[in-house]
């Protein structure tokens, strides 16, 4: 067990995203990013588990003699895809991990394995395009991802069915606007170690860095089981869908979130109602203490919140989420302050949290 | 029975939104002597003979105190009002209802295109609360509105909304009410968010740990002009599941409710239901595994502003229910 110690400097914020978006860590593979969460949480836990199911579990003990538990909860995870086999020709057929929209994966480059061989899923020339083929999406089963073997011999050295690919993005840090890829959840990853890092409690907290959330939540639920909180914080990047009106439209109805808006609560999606109680806490902090923040539109979408929730006797969650523009993607975009507004919103309000969270 | 039963239909309770309904259900249960409990969800629970003997057979009987609704995802500038469905709202059967929010607010909800009324999606649909534009709207993005509707008594039939499944509620009570003593523990528990996908009753199984659990709600009836084939009517008495597309009842626990009605001369019926399932579901599949079943009430309209029930339906759940407690299992 180790107390936290000045040895190694904290790396600012945008180094870190940079750090952990450039990681490659699909579904079910989280092992590029474990090993850097693993890294950067050691010296500050009090206790540190790799659970079964590869989630990461770092414990700070509280302030007070409760011994109540509060989990807060990020997903190493990203989408991406799974090479399903190798055909004669050397190339590889794919299937999608999590949700990724067909269309977005396309002609695009992607980095593949472990070893981050470069690949392509291609595209037909538009040359040889046949009546309106180009207004039909093309199925996942009939993209095949090349990368440059001409046998299946030559591929089998190189890659074998399982192995997954990522969108190959190289991070840049646009002045107050960051771009990459798997942004979704490493921006709430990098948030968490932040917070779990720069604060103590008066209850125990846990952060859980949880694994398959873009499958179905599955880390969180066994978290959440093993930790049986109080109460919980997920920290997401939920979509910024900010555009203009669509022709025919006087207005965006569903624009989900709005960048640079602040740090995003949720009031319901498809995994979970939030409580009511529990999200006036934290909109209250950020009243009082000026931190911009906005609600996500109630829709769709879900998070760990719903594998959270309905654990045990049940847990009252929130979410707090910063805009992401894009996300799913090669490249995501996220505004700095907003990133900055979650992690001292999540901390204000943490800091404060009720004594019974359900009753709040 | 009607003044109960009209107190709690017209009570205001979308999924996640149950608080008004807990408050009637409390202070009811509290008139009958029971200790109630609220869980981290916001189930609320009262054991009757609660266990000092720990070899006593734990039986959880549960209603959802949740009804279907809409929730507000925007608001435009001249006030009309986006919103989304809370369970299973048809967008079609929106056109012309209206709404109650928690403060009063009463909203109606309109539609276009209007030539395209059979397909119309949520999309299509807004609320309007008559206001002027945005500044005059007095509810706001999150906030959560019921179908208005009153009760109708129609000789035995009822009309309202929310029967489903705030009837289960009331047959819940009554079944307190009446059941003198059991030489069981009995768990009465009234769960959050059934709608939305059954998402209070694994939390409150998972707390009481029960040996049985049975679910009461209502269930859909094959006996209008076209319905789909199914062999429930309103008026035949209660009817006792034996599966639904989420849950096979537990044999043992249907041969037990059988007898039960047949003992207390209970008209039954036997109900397999294609669609849809209950928190029975949930109750199952709790902890290490709970035997489940569920007594429905037959109810034609489910999810309409107009669902509609026998009283001779409930009259015999209720008896049926307090002749299966009342005894050993």
């Amino acid at each position: 067990m180790k107390r936290a110690s000045a040895t190694k400097p904290a790396m600012a914020l945008p180094a870190l995203i940079r750090q952990l978006s450039e990681a490659v860590a699909v579904s079910g593979d989280e092992h590029a990013v474990r090993s850097l969460v693993l890294q950067a949480v050691q010296d500050s836990a009090d206790k540190l588990e790799v659970d079964a199911l590869g989630t990461v579990l770092a414990t700070r003990t509280g302030t007070s003699r409760r011994r109540e538990r509060v989990l807060a909860a990020a997903h190493m995870d990203e989408v991406g895809v799974m090479i399903m086999s190798i055909e004669s020709d050397g190339l590889l057929a794919i299937e999608a991990v999590g949700g990724l929209d067909p269309r977005v994966l396309l002609g695009k480059q992607l980095w593949v394995g472990r070893q981050r061989l470069p690949g392509v899923v291609g595209a037909t020339p538009v040359h040889l395009l046949k009546d309106d083929e180009e207004k039909r999406p093309v199925a996942f089963d009939a993209m095949r991802l090349d990368i440059g073997a001409g046998s299946r011999e030559a591929a089998a050295k190189l890659v074998q069915p399982g192995d997954r690919a990522t969108f190959a993005t190289s991070f840049r840090n646009l002045g107050g606007t960051l771009r990459g890829k798997a942004l979704d959840d490493r921006v709430g990853v990098a948030l968490l170690i932040e917070l779990f890092r720069s604060s103590r409690f008066e209850f125990d907290f846990t952060a859980a860095f949880t694994v398959q959330e873009e499958v179905g939540l599955r880390g969180a639920q066994a978290a959440a089981f093993a930790i049986d909180p109080v109460a919980a914080l997920v920290l997401e990047v939920t979509p910024a869908n900010d555009l203009p009106p669509q022709p025919g439209e006087t207005e965006n109805v569903r624009y989900n979130t709005r960048l640079g808006h602040g740090a995003a609560l949720s009031l319901a999606d498809s995994s979970t109602l939030y409580p009511r109680a529990l999200v006036q806490h934290f909109a209250a902090i950020a009243v009082r203490d000026q931190i911009p923040f906005q609600y996500r539109q109630p829709g769709g979408g879900g998070n760990d919140s719903g594998g959270i929730q309905r654990r045990r006797s049940g847990i009252p969650v929130v979410a707090l989420s910063v805009p992401g523009r894009y996300i799913h993607s090669p490249a995501a975009l996220v505004r700095l302050s907003d990133v900055r507004a979650a992690l001292q919103l999540a901390r204000a309000a943490l800091s404060e949290l009720p004594r019974r969270p359900a009753r709040a | 029975m009607i003044a109960l039963i009209n107190r709690y239909v017209t009570a205001f309770g979308p999924s996640g939104n149950e608080d008004a309904v807990r408050s009637l259900l409390q202070a009811d249960l509290k008139q009958l002597g029971a200790d109630t409990q609220i869980d981290p969800l916001g189930n609320l629970s009262c054991v009757h003979a609660p266990g000092k003997d720990k070899n006593r057979t734990r039986v959880l009987l549960m209603a959802h105190m949740d009804e279907i609704g809409v929730m507000v995802s925007h608001i435009d500038e001249r006030g009309f009002c986006r919103f989304l469905p809370l369970g299973g709202v048809r967008a079609p059967w929106c056109v012309g209802a209206r709404v109650r929010f928690g403060n009063g607010t009463i909203g109606t909800i309109g539609a276009e295109p209007h030539e395209a009324s059979t397909a119309l999606k949520f999309d299509d649909l807004y609320i309007d609360l008559g206001a002027d534009d945005r500044s005059a709207v007095n509810v706001a993005v999150g906030d959560s509105a019921c179908f208005d509707r009153p009760l109708e008594a129609s000789g035995q039939r009822l009309i309202a909304k929310s029967l489903d499944d705030r009837i289960g509620c009331v047959v819940l009570l009554e079944t307190l009410r009446r059941l003198r003593s059991t030489p069981h523990s009995v768990a009465f528990v009234f769960s959050v968010q059934e709608e939305m996908g059954l998402r209070g009753a694994g939390a409150a199984a998972f707390g009481f740990d029960p040996h049985f659990g049975i679910a009461v709600d209502v269930t859909r009836t094959g006996d209008t002009p076209k319905a789909r084939p199914m062999e429930v009517a309103l008026g035949k008495g209660p009817a006792i599941k034996l599966r639904d597309s989420g849950m096979i009842a537990d044999p043992a626990l249907v041969r037990r409710l059988r007898a039960a009605a047949d003992h207390a001369k209970v008209a039954y019926q036997l109900e397999v239901l294609e669609h849809g399932t209950t928190d029975a579901r949930a109750i199952q599949s709790a902890r290490s595994g709970v035997p489940a079943g569920c007594i429905s009430i037959p109810c034609r309209y489910v999810h309409t502003p107009s669902e509609m029930v026998d009283m001779r339906d409930v009259e015999g759940a209720i008896r049926l229910l307090v002749d299966l407690l009342g005894r050993k299992l």
